[in-house]
C-alpha cells in the first residue's frame, strides 16, 4: 500500500488541539501515522489548504427501500441532473435522490469517510445492504428502527427492559445493524390503523404504551448493552407548530440515564433533525409561527447526556422521506403532490413525499433559520452535528452550502435581505437575526467530524488524524488566511475538495475522483446476551405466526450483503 | 466495488433437516417462480442430495419448476445456431467471446429481461449494459410498466403483505387472478391467513373481485363487479364519487349504482382495505390511467380509514430488476444508457418501440421469455439480429436467437435475492448443484463483463 505525505496544509483537529497550524500529515498502511514515521511517501502539496480527517455523517438517509422509492417514483429528479461516466468514474444521476453510484462520490467531493443511513426497516435489511455494497469508497452502517416494533412494544409496556435488549441484540444480529434508531415512537404502530401519536404521552392503540416509555425503555436497553451508539430518536409530532414542548418532553427522557460503553460515547439520547422539533406558534403563517430554537438549546446546553444533528432546510425541491408514516401522509395533504407509503409488518412504516421549500414563502424561511441558529446557539460544538436529514431538509450535496451560512455572518444576512421573501418576519420570529456568531473551521470540525465520530461511538478509528486512525484525510482547497473574503469559497471549498485519502487509498487527486475505492466496509454491532429462552421463543412464535417470511429467512447472512464487514464486538453478557 | 465474493455459492446451514436416513428435507426454500415469493418449500432430495424427489408447499406451478430442473434432456452447455439452422454445442469460452463481441460490435444493443435471475445478476447485467451503452428494459415493460408509470404520477400508498395478513378486513382484487396466476396468495397473505388483528380468517374479511370474466377467484368473492371491457377507469372514478358520498349516474361500466354505493361503503367501512391488481387492468384501455386512479381511490380512502394498494408482480424477481436500476441509475425500466447517462422515455426506451423502429441491433436476452410475450412484429426483428439468450430451458426466444446459453436455475442451483411483489427481499437457496460445469447467470455476466473490458481497453 502506498504512503503517503500531505505537506503544509493548514490542519484542524479539535481531538489533539490543533487549530489551523501548518502541518504534515502522514498515512502509512492505510492508518495514520505520525509524520517522521513515513520514508518513502508519496507527497501531496496543501500549501494553501486545510486539512481534516474525513467527515463523518452521523444521519442521512442514503441507502434502502424509501430511498429508490424516491428514486424511483420521480424521474424528474434526474432531469438535468446527470454526469456522464468516464475514466473510472460510473454514470450518475440524481439531484435529492441520488444514485448510489453517485451518492457515494458526492460524499467523497465532500470529504467524507464514513456515513450512517438513518433508519433501516428490519424486514428490509437486504436492500439497504444491497444499496450499501453498490455505493462506492465510503465506509457505512445502518440503523435499524425499533420505535414501533412489536417486540420491542410488549416488552416495554410490562417494563422488560432485559428482554428488550436481549431482542434488539438479535436484530441487530440478524439485520447486520448498528444501533438503535426510534422514529415516531408509536405513532407508526398507530398508522397501521390510520392514526399517529403527538405527544409523549399518546397511548399507542392496541398495545397500550406511550412514546414516553418506548423511549425511556429504549435508551435503558441500549445503555444495558453497552452499544457504541445512543439510543437516535426521531420524536413525535416532527413538523407541527407547536412541537417545542413534545421535543422537550422527549429530551428529559434522558434525565436520570448514564452512558455505558467502552467507545467514549458520553450521550444517551441523540435528537435527529432538531430542526424540525423546534417550532412554536399554531399555524404556519407568519402571525403565528415562532421559531423556539432557544428554548430547546437552553434545556440541550444545561444537559450533558443529549447530542443532536441540525437537519438544516436549503430551500431547495427534495424528496422527503421517513419512517413517521403518519407525518408523510399529513405532508402528503398540505402540498398534494405524490404520496408513496409503506407499512412493515411488525415493524414499523414509511412515506414518501416531494417537497419544494420555497425561499419565497415565509415558513420556508423560517424553517432555514431554526436549522441554522440551532448550530449558532449550541454551547459545545461537541454535541452538535450538521446535517440535512438528507433528503428531507435537502439535498446531500448542499452541506458545503450549511457550513457556508453556519461559518458567515454575511451569508446569512444576504439570504435574508436578498433571497428570503420575507426575511423581515423571519427576523421577527425566528432567532437569526440576534445571531452574529461565525463557526469557525475548529469548530466545524467538531460538528462534522470528532463530534459525530464519539456519539457513534466510532471515535477511536474516525474524526482525527491521530495516529493509529483510519488513514481518511480530506484536504479542501481552501486558505483560512486569504479566502474569508468571500463565504462562496467555503462552499466550493467544502464540495470540491482536492484531495481524499480513505483507508489509506487515494480516492480524489487533484479534485479527480481516481478510484472506485477498493475496500469499502459495512459496519454492524455483534451485541453478545446471556441466552434468553423467553425471547427465544417469542421470536419463533411471531415467525410462525405473524411474519411472512421464514425465521431463517429473516437472517441477513455475510456473503454478497456484506462482502467487506467490520464488526464491532459488544459483550453484554455480564 | 468487488464482485469477487460473487462466485460465492454455499449452501446456508440452517436449511437441512435430515428425515431419518432417507431423504434429505431442504427447508425454507424460496419458490423462484411468480412474484408471491413463497418462503416456506420444503424440498426431499435423495440420498445423494443431487436429485430432487418431492417439493413440498408449493402450489402446481411452483413445484414443477423445481421438477422441471431435474429434465433428463437438459441443455448444459452453450448452442450456437448454424448457417443451415442446426444448433452446435460450443464451449462457454466461445459463447462469452461471441456475445462480448457482438455487444461491443452493437451501435445499440437491447439487453432486456432481467426478471427470472437474481438481483446479484442484475448488478453485474447493469454494470455491462453501462459499459456497452445498451438499451436496458425488463418484463414490466409488458407487464407492470404501467402501474410503474402511474406510481410516478401519483405515488402509492401501500403496505408489506404481512400488513395485510395482520390487519386486512377488506380486500379487492381488480384485473387479477391469483387462483391461478399466484395461487398460494390468497392462503399465505391476503384471504385464508389468522394474522394478529383478523383472528377470524376469511371470516374476517369482505372480498371483492372486479374482472369482466367469472374467474376462479371471482367465485369466492363477497361482491363480484363484473363490470364492462375495457371500462375499469370509469368504475373506479365511480367508485370515488360513492366514497365522497356523490351522486352516480344509474349504471357505471355496466355496473348499477346501488352496487357501486355498496362497495365503497364496505371499504369505508373497514378498518383496512386493500387493492391487488393485475394485468387485466395495467393493459386494458386506459393502462397507466387505470392505475393512477386506482391509487387515488386508495389515497382517498385513508381519509376515512385505512388503505394500501399492492400490484401482483409477475416473475418472481421483476420487482429486483425495477430496484438495482433505480439505486444505480433511478429509473425502473426503459433504460436507455447510450449516451453514457441514464435515459427514461417508456413509448421510446421501451423494447418493443425500440425494436419495432428499429433502433437496436443487436438483443441480449436473459431472464424472460420474449419470444412467447412479445408481439410477432417485435420477435421477427430479435430473429433478424445478432442474439443471445441467457435461459435454462428452450424457449422461443433460444429458438430465434444465434446463440443459446443455458445456466443454472436460480433458486434451485444457485442462490441470490429476489424481491417480492411487495419489494420485501428474500434470499433464495440453492437446494441442488447444476449439472456438471454449468455457469450461473451471474459467472457468465461477469466473464462477459471482463472480455468487454478487456476489448474496449484494447481498442
Ligand atoms: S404461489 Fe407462486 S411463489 Fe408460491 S409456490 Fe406457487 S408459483 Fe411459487
Ligand atoms: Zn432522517
Amino acid at each position: 500500500m502506498t504512503d503517503y505525505i500531505i505537506r503544509n496544509g493548514f490542519v484542524y483537529d479539535p481531538v489533539l488541539g490543533i487549530n489551523g497550524d501548518i502541518m504534515d500529515v502522514a498515512v502509512r498502511d492505510g492508518k495514520i501515522v505520525d509524520a517522521g514515521d513515513v520514508t518513502k511517501a508519496t507527497e501531496i502539496d496543501a500549501s494553501g489548504m486545510t486539512v481534516m480527517a474525513a467527515a463523518v455523517d452521523i444521519h442521512a438517509h442514503v441507502a434502502g427501500p424509501k430511498v429508490n422509492v424516491g428514486r424511483n417514483f420521480r424521474p424528474e429528479d434526474k432531469l438535468f441532473n446527470c454526469n456522464v461516466g468516464s475514466g473510472v468514474k460510473r454514470m450518475e444521476a440524481g439531484f435529492s435522490v441520488p444514485t448510489t453510484i453517485r451518492t457515494g462520490y458526492l460524499y467523497a467531493r465532500m470529504g467524507f469517510g464514513f456515513s450512517m443511513e438513518a433508519a433501516m426497516p428490519p424486514l428490509y435489511a437486504r436492500h439497504t445492504h444491497e444499496e450499501i455494497v453498490d455505493t462506492p469508497i465510503i465506509d457505512q452502517g445502518a440503523l435499524p428502527v425499533f420505535g414501533n416494533n412489536w417486540f420491542v412494544l410488549e416488552y416495554i409496556k410490562e417494563n422488560e427492559v432485559e428482554n428488550t435488549a436481549a431482542y434488539i441484540a438479535w436484530l441487530l444480529a440478524q439485520t447486520k445493524g448498528y444501533g438503535v434508531k426510534c422514529v415516531n415512537p408509536g405513532g407508526t404502530e398507530s398508522w397501521g390503523w390510520g392514526m399517529n401519536c403527538e405527544t409523549v404521552d399518546d397511548v399507542v392503540p392496541y398495545f397500550d404504551v406511550t412514546p414516553r416509555q418506548i423511549v425511556d425503555g429504549l435508551i435503558a436497553a441500549n445503555e444495558m448493552l453497552g452499544l457504541p451508539h445512543c439510543m437516535h430518536v426521531h420524536g413525535n409530532s416532527l413538523g407541527e407548530p407547536g412541537n417545542y414542548g413534545v421535543t422537550l418532553d422527549t429530551l428529559k427522557i434522558a434525565e436520570g440515564h448514564k452512558p455505558n460503553n467502552e467507545f467514549g460515547r458520553e450521550s444517551v439520547l441523540h435528537h435527529t433533525h432538531l430542526q424540525f422539533h423546534c417550532y412554536g406558534g399554531e399555524s404556519y403563517a407568519s402571525k403565528s409561527f415562532e421559531s423556539k430554537s432557544k428554548e430547546v438549546m437552553d434545556y440541550v446546553n444545561s444537559t450533558d447526556n443529549i447530542t443532536f444533528d441540525l437537519g438544516v432546510v436549503t430551500l431547495d425541491e427534495t424528496t422527503t422521506m421517513t419512517a413517521d408514516g403518519p407525518f408523510e401522509f399529513h405532508l402528503s395533504h398540505m402540498n398534494s403532490l405524490k404520496w408513496a407509503n409503506t407499512d412493515v409488518e411488525l415493524e414499523t412504516g414509511s412515506g414518501i413525499v416531494p417537497f419544494i421549500y420555497n425561499p419565497k414563502t415565509f415558513i420556508a424561511g423560517a424553517q432555514w433559520a431554526v436549522g441554522l441558529e440551532l448550530g449558532l446557539l449550541v454551547k459545545d460544538p461537541m454535541k452538535a452535528y450538521v446535517t440535512t436529514d438528507a433528503p428531507n431538509a435537502g439535498p446531500l450535496m448542499r452541506y458545503p452550502r450549511v457550513y457556508k451560512w453556519l461559518m458567515s455572518a454575511k451569508a446569512r444576512e444576504d439570504m435574508l435581505n436578498n433571497v428570503l421573501k420575507y426575511g423581515d418576519s423571519i427576523r421577527a420570529r425566528c432567532y437569526i437575526g440576534e445571531l452574529d456568531r461565525e463557526i469557525s473551521l475548529y469548530e466545524l470540525a467538531m460538528m462534522t467530524r470528532a463530534g459525530p465520530a464519539k456519539t457513534l461511538g466510532l471515535g477511536h478509528m474516525f474524526g482525527s488524524l491521530k495516529a493509529g486512525l483510519e488513514g481518511d484525510v480530506a484536504v479542501y482547497p481552501y486558505n483560512p488566511e486569504s479566502d474569508t473574503d468571500d463565504p462562496e469559497k467555503i462552499e466550493y471549498a467544502f464540495g470540491n475538495c482536492a484531495t481524499l485519502i480513505k483507508g489509506g487509498e487515494l480516492i480524489i487527486k487533484e479534485g479527480e475522483v481516481v478510484s472506485n475505492g477498493r475496500q469499502k466496509r459495512t459496519f454492524w454491532v455483534n451485541a453478545k446476551t446471556n441466552e434468553n429462552p423467553v425471547v427465544e421463543r417469542d421470536i419463533s412464535e411471531k415467525f410462525k405466526r405473524y411474519y411472512t417470511v421464514t425465521q431463517n429467512n429473516y437472517t441477513v447472512e455475510g456473503h454478497h450483503y456484506m462482502p467487506n464487514p467490520y464488526v464491532i464486538e459488544v459483550d453484554a453478557t455480564k | 466495488m468487488s464482485r469477487s465474493w460473487m462466485r460465492l455459492r454455499s449452501l446456508r446451514r440452517s436449511a437441512y433437516r435430515q428425515v431419518g436416513n432417507l431423504a434429505k428435507i431442504v427447508t425454507d426454500v424460496v419458490c423462484p417462480f411468480c412474484g408471491t415469493l413463497c418462503d416456506d418449500l420444503e424440498v426431499a432430495l435423495d440420498d445423494s442430495g443431487e436429485k430432487i424427489l418431492e417439493v413440498y408447499n408449493a402450489c402446481a406451478i411452483g413445484a414443477a419448476k423445481f421438477l422441471h430442473s431435474q429434465a433428463e434432456d437438459r441443455l448444459t452447455r452453450p448452442q450456437m445456431k448454424q448457417e443451415d439452422g442446426s444448433w452446435k454445442e460450443v464451449t462457454y469460452d466461445e459463447a462469452v467471446e461471441y456475445t462480448a463481441q457482438m455487444l461491443i460490435d452493437a451501435k445499440k444493443p437491447l439487453m432486456y429481461g432481467w426478471s427470472s435471475t437474481s438481483c446479484s445478476a442484475q448488478s453485474v447485467g447493469s454494470e455491462l449494459g453501462e459499459v456497452v451503452g445498451a438499451c436496458m428494459d425488463n418484463t414490466a415493460t409488458v407487464c407492470h410498466g404501467s402501474s410503474l408509470i402511474a406510481v410516478q404520477d401519483v405515488g402509492i400508498p401501500s403496505a408489506t403483505l404481512g400488513e395485510i395478513a395482520n390487519r386486512a378486513d377488506r380486500v379487492v382484487f381488480w384485473g387479477c387472478n391469483p387462483a391461478h396466476a399466484h395461487p398460494r396468495h390468497m392462503s399465505r397473505y391476503s384471504i385464508f391467513p389468522r394474522g394478529f388483528f383478523t383472528g377470524k380468517g376469511s371470516k374476517s374479511r369482505k372480498m371483492v373481485v372486479v374482472d369482466p370474466r367469472r374467474t376462479d377467484t371471482a367465485k369466492m368473492a363477497d361482491i363480484h363487479l363484473q363490470l364492462e371491457q375495457g371500462h375499469d377507469y370509469e368504475l373506479l372514478s365511480a367508485i370515488r364519487v360513492a366514497i365522497r358520498g356523490e351522486k352516480l349516474p344509474k349504471t357505471v361500466a355496466g355496473i348499477p349504482a346501488e352496487t357501486i354505493y355498496e362497495v365503497a361503503e364496505t371499504l369505508k367501512s373497514g378498518r383496512f382495505a386493500v387493492i391487488f391488481f393485475g394485468m387485466g387492468v395495467t393493459q386494458s384501455l386506459g393502462k397507466n390511467h387505470n392505475i393512477d386512479i386506482a391509487i387515488a381511490v386508495t389515497r382517498d380512502l385513508n381519509d376515512y380509514t385505512k388503505a394500501a394498494i399492492i400490484p401482483m408482480r409477475g416473475h418472481y424477481n421483476v420487482t429486483g430488476s425495477g430496484q438495482v436500476w433505480g439505486w444505480q441509475f433511478g429509473f425502473p425500466f426503459c433504460l436507455d444508457l447510450s449516451r453514457g447517462f441514464a435515459r427514461y422515455n417508456p413509448g421510446d426506451s421501451s423494447s418493443n418501440d425500440l425494436l419495432i423502429r428499429d433502433e437496436v441491433d443487436a438483443a441480449f436476452v436473459l431472464g424472460s421469455d420474449p419470444g412467447a410475450h412479445f408481439p410477432v412484429g417485435s420477435v421477427r426483428k430479435i430473429a433478424q439480429m445478432p442474439s443471445v439468450c441467457i435461459d435454462p430451458h428452450i424457449t422461443p426466444t433460444s429458438a430465434v436467437s444465434k446463440l443459446h446459453v443455458p445456466v443454472a436455475f436460480v433458486g434451485v442451483e444457485v442462490g441470490g435475492c429476489a424481491y417480492r411483489m411487495d419489494n420485501v427481499p428474500i434470499e433464495t437457496r440453492k437446494v441442488v448443484e447444476p449439472p456438471e460445469g454449468m455457469l450461473t447467470d451471474e459467472e457468465f455476466l461477469t466473464m462477459v463483463l471482463k472480455r468487454v473490458k478487456e476489448m474496449k481497453g484494447a481498442a
